[in-house]
C-alpha cells in the first residue's frame, strides 16, 4: 500500500514536470477547453499527435492520468484509429492514396517503386530514418488521381517515376549536404 | 447580441453593395483539387499584382470553394464577364489582368458551355465557387440564415418538420432514410436534453462531396443543422469530420466563430428563447465510423464501435439521450427547401427520389470534379455528357457507385436512371455520391478485391461475421487474382457473401459483400478467366501460382 501510494506520488511529481514543457501546455489547453472531460480523449490524442509527431507510451500515461481515464481505455482508443501513429514518424513523410479513383490510376504501381527505390513497405520507415511511406485511404482528390502526400503537400497525377524522383531527392539531397 | 431581420438584410445589402462596388470580380477557386495545383500560391500572387497596379479599388481577387470541375485546376472565373480559366499558372496572371475588361485569354479559356457545367442543377452546390467560405457576409449577401429566421420567428417546429416531409427529402448519406420521417421521431422522444449530429465522416475511397460543400459553404450546413434542431427540440450539436480534412475542418472552425459572433448560434437566437451551440468533433481514420452508433461512440471519446438496433439513436443516443444524425448534404438541403417550400423541392427528381444528388465523378472519365444532378437523372448522360466520355481510347466499362458498400454498374444499364431504387435493382447503393468510372484497363475481380481488403482492414472486429467473414473472402479473391484459386472457390464466395450479408451487425458487414457480388454477377467470365485460363482480361492482375505473398494470404 505504501509502495503503491509512493509510486502514484513519483508518477504524479513526474506529470508535474511534464506539464511545464511548451508542447504538454498546448495538450493541456485542449482538455481545458473540452472542460477536462474524459469524453475529449480523442481530442487530447489527436492533440498529442499534433505536438509530438506520434503518441508513445509515456503520452498516453499523462493523457490517461489527465483525463482520469484508465490507461487501458487510451491505449485501445489510440490503437484502434488508424489515424494515430505509435512510432516516430520519419524527416519526410509520403502518404500515398489508395482511394477507388486512385488505385485505378496506379497507385499501387507507385507503391511497387517506392518499394523497390527505398526498400520500404506502408506504415514503414527508411533505416536512415529519412523517408516514412503511409497510406490514406482516400484524400478526395480523386479528380487528380492518383495522389499522394509530400510533407503536408497535395500532388495530383502522379506516376511513379516521379514519385521515385521526389523521394530520391529527399534521400540523396541530404547525403549530399 | 441578438440580430433581426432587418439587421441581417442591412449585412447583406452592403456586401452587394461592396461586391458591386468592384468592376471585376476574380473568383479563386481554394477547394481540397485546387489548391492541389497551387492555387493558393496563385491567389496570393494575383492579389499582389491588383495592388501593384493600383486596381484593388476595383478589381476584386477572392478565394471561392469548389468551381466543379477538378480535373482542369487551378481555375479562375471573372466576373460579370462570366469567363472561366482553366489551368492557370503564375505566369498567367499578367494576361489575365490585361484581358479584364476586353477579350479573354484564349489559350486558357475553359467553356462553360460545356455539358459539364450547363446539365448540372444546383442547390447543395449553389454557393459553391461563387462565396468566400471564410465570411459569413457574403453568406448572408446570398440570403444565408434567412430561413433560419422565417424558421424560428414564423413556423412551430412541427411546421418545419412537415415542410421538409412534404419535400420528401431523404437522407443523402447512402441509405436514402426520409428524414422528415426522422425528425419526428426525435421531436416526438421525451427528454430535456437533445443533440444533433452532423456525419461529416466521409469514409468511403472516392467520395469527396461532404468535404467540398464543408469547405466551399460551411454556414449552409450550420444554418440546417440550427433549424433541425429548431425541428426536434435539440439545443447542442456536434460535426464529426476526418482529421484528414485539415482545411474543412479549419473552415468550419472559423464558420461557428462567425456564426457565434454574429448570434445565429448561441443563446436567444433572433431574439426567440431558441438556443444552440455547435462543436467540431475529429474522426482518427475509421471508416466504421460513419455508422451512426459507432459514431456516437467516437464523439462520446470511445472506440467506434457499432451496437445493435434498436433502440435507435432518435430515441437513445449521444450519452443516452435522443439524436437526430444527419450527413453532410442533408444538412445543407434544409435551408433551401425552408426557403423556396417543400413543393418547390418536390418538384425535382423522380417520384420516389426528390431533390438533387451531388456526386464525386473520377475515373477513367474526362471531366472529374464535383457534379449535381437531379434525382433520376440517366447515367450515360451523367458519363458521356457531364463527364464527358472516356479518356484515349477507352470502352466503358463499368461505373461504381456506393464506394465498399456499393456495386459496379455494367455497359448495359447506361440509359437507366440514377436514383434510390434504380440503383439497388441493379445490385448496386447510392452511398454518399462517388461515382467512378471504369474502362477496359480495370480488372474487375481486382476491384472487388480491393474493396474486400478495405472493408477487411476497416472491419472493427465486434461481430464474427465481419471480422472474419471480410478475411475470408479477401483470401479467397487474393487466389483468383493470383491464379491459385480452384473453380469451386466460387461457390464458397457465394456463400460466405450471402452469410456475411445476412448475419453481420451493422452497415459495413451487411454491404461488405455488395462489390463482390455484383462483379460476380455481370462480370462472371473475368472471374472464370482468372480461375480457370489463369489469365487477367484486363491485364492487371500478376498472375503466379505459388509466391510467398500468396502463402501468407492463405494462411492469414
Amino acid at each position: 500500500m505504501i509502495q503503491a501510494s509512493g509510486e502514484a506520488t513519483q508518477s504524479t511529481e513526474k506529470f508535474a514536470q511534464m506539464a511545464q514543457d511548451r508542447r504538454w501546455r498546448m495538450v493541456n489547453r485542449t482538455i481545458r477547453l473540452n472542460g477536462n472531460q474524459p469524453d475529449a480523449l480523442i481530442e487530447t490524442l489527436h492533440a498529442v499527435q499534433d505536438s509530438f509527431g506520434f503518441l508513445d507510451l509515456e503520452a498516453m500515461e499523462y493523457v490517461a492520468h489527465q483525463l482520469r481515464v484508465p490507461l487501458s481505455r487510451v491505449y485501445a482508443v489510440a490503437t484502434f484509429y488508424h489515424y494515430f501513429a505509435l512510432k516516430p514518424p520519419g524527416e519526410h513523410t509520403c502518404v500515398v492514396c489508395l482511394g477507388t479513383a486512385c488505385y485505378i490510376g496506379g497507385s499501387s504501381a507507385i507503391l511497387e517503386s517506392i518499394h523497390e527505390h527505398a526498400g520500404i513497405h506502408p506504415g514503414e520507415t527508411t533505416e536512415d530514418g529519412k523517408v516514412s511511406l503511409l497510406i490514406a485511404r482516400c484524400l478526395g482528390s480523386c479528380g487528380l488521381a492518383p495522389a499522394a502526400v509530400f510533407d503536408g503537400e497535395v500532388a495530383g497525377k502522379l506516376n511513379p517515376a516521379a514519385v521515385v524522383e521526389k523521394i530520391r531527392r529527399w534521400t540523396s539531397h541530404d547525403s549530399d549536404a | 447580441m441578438t440580430l433581426m431581420l432587418e439587421e441581417l438584410q442591412h449585412i447583406a445589402r452592403i456586401e452587394k453593395e461592396r461586391q458591386e462596388g468592384f468592376q471585376h470580380r476574380i473568383r479563386v477557386c481554394v477547394a481540397a483539387g485546387c489548391l492541389s495545383c497551387q492555387s493558393g500560391v496563385l491567389k496570393e500572387a494575383l492579389e499582389k499584382e491588383v495592388s501593384r497596379r493600383g486596381m484593388e479599388n476595383w478589381v476584386d481577387v477572392k478565394g471561392v470553394g469548389c468551381l466543379g470541375l477538378c480535373t482542369a485546376g487551378p481555375l479562375v472565373a471573372i466576373e460579370p464577364e462570366g469567363t472561366l480559366y482553366q489551368g492557370v499558372k503564375v505566369s498567367d496572371i499578367g494576361p489575365i489582368i490585361e484581358a479584364l475588361g476586353g477579350s479573354p485569354v484564349v489559350d486558357l479559356q475553359c467553356s462553360t458551355d460545356l455539358a459539364f457545367f450547363s446539365k448540372q442543377h444546383k442547390i447543395v452546390l449553389e454557393n459553391c465557387g461563387k462565396i468566400d467560405p471564410e465570411r459569413i457576409e457574403d453568406y448572408i449577401a446570398e440570403r444565408g440564415y434567412e430561413a433560419l429566421y422565417n424558421a424560428l420567428r414564423g413556423m412551430t417546429p412541427k411546421e418545419v418538420i412537415d415542410e421538409i416531409s412534404k419535400g420528401g427529402l431523404r437522407g443523402r448519406g447512402g441509405a436514402g432514410y426520409p428524414t422528415g420521417l426522422k425528425w419526428t421521431t426525435v421531436s416526438k422522444a421525451v427528454s430535456d436534453t437533445k443533440y444533433v449530429i452532423c456525419n461529416a465522416d466521409e469514409g468511403d475511397p472516392g467520395a469527396f462531396m461532404d468535404r467540398s460543400v464543408l469547405e466551399s459553404d460551411p454556414h449552409r450546413v450550420l444554418e440546417g443543422m440550427a433549424i433541425a434542431a429548431y425541428a426536434v427540440g435539440a439545443n447542442h450539436g456536434f460535426i464529426y469530420v476526418r482529421a484528414e480534412y485539415p482545411l474543412a475542418v479549419k473552415r468550419l472552425r472559423t464558420a461557428i466563430a462567425h456564426a457565434e459572433r454574429m448570434g445565429v448560434l448561441g443563446n436567444n437566437i433572433f431574439n426567440t428563447r431558441f438556443q444552440f451551440d455547435i462543436k467540431v468533433r475529429l474522426g482518427a481514420g475509421a471508416f466504421v465510423c460513419g455508422e451512426e452508433t459507432a459514431l456516437i461512440s467516437s464523439i462520446e471519446g470511445r472506440l467506434g464501435k457499432p451496437r445493435p438496433r434498436p433502440p435507435y439513436p432518435a430515441e437513445s443516443g449521444l450519452w443516452g439521450f435522443p439524436t437526430l444524425i444527419n450527413n453532410v448534404e442533408t444538412f445543407a438541403n434544409i435551408a433551401p427547401i425552408i426557403r423556396n417550400g417543400g413543393a418547390w423541392f418536390a418538384g425535382i427528381g423522380t417520384e420516389k427520389s426528390k431533390g438533387t444528388k451531388v456526386f464525386a465523378l473520377a475515373g477513367r472519365v474526362n471531366h472529374t470534379g464535383l457534379i449535381e444532378v437531379p434525382m433520376g437523372t440517366i447515367l450515360r448522360e451523367i458519363v458521356f455528357d457531364i463527364g464527358g466520355g472516356i479518356p484515349g481510347a477507352g470502352k466503358f466499362k463499368a461505373v461504381q457507385t456506393g464506394g465498399p458498400s456499393g456495386g459496379c454498374i455494367p455497359e448495359q444499364y447506361l440509359d437507366m436512371p440514377v436514383d434510390y431504387e434504380s440503383l439497388a435493382e441493379v445490385g448496386s447503393i447510392m452511398g454518399s455520391g462517388g461515382m467512378i468510372v471504369m474502362d477496359q484497363s480495370s480488372c474487375m475481380v481486382d476491384v472487388a478485391r480491393f474493396f474486400m481488403e478495405f472493408c477487411m482492414s476497416e472491419s472493427c472486429g465486434k461481430c464474427v461475421p465481419c471480422r472474419v467473414g471480410t478475411t475470408q473472402l479477401y483470401n479467397l479473391l487474393n487466389n483468383i487474382t493470383r491464379g491459385s484459386a480452384v473453380p469451386a472457390d466460387l461457390a464458397t464466395i457465394e456463400e460466405l457473401c450471402d452469410l456475411v450479408k445476412n448475419t453481420a451487425l451493422c452497415g459495413l458487414g451487411q454491404t461488405a459483400p455488395n462489390p463482390v457480388l455484383s462483379t460476380l454477377h455481370y462480370f462472371k467470365d473475368e472471374y472464370l478467366a482468372h480461375i480457370e485460363d489463369k489469365y487477367c482480361p484486363a491485364n492487371t492482375c500478376k498472375m503466379k501460382t505459388a509466391t510467398f505473398h500468396c502463402d501468407r494470404a492463405q494462411d492469414g
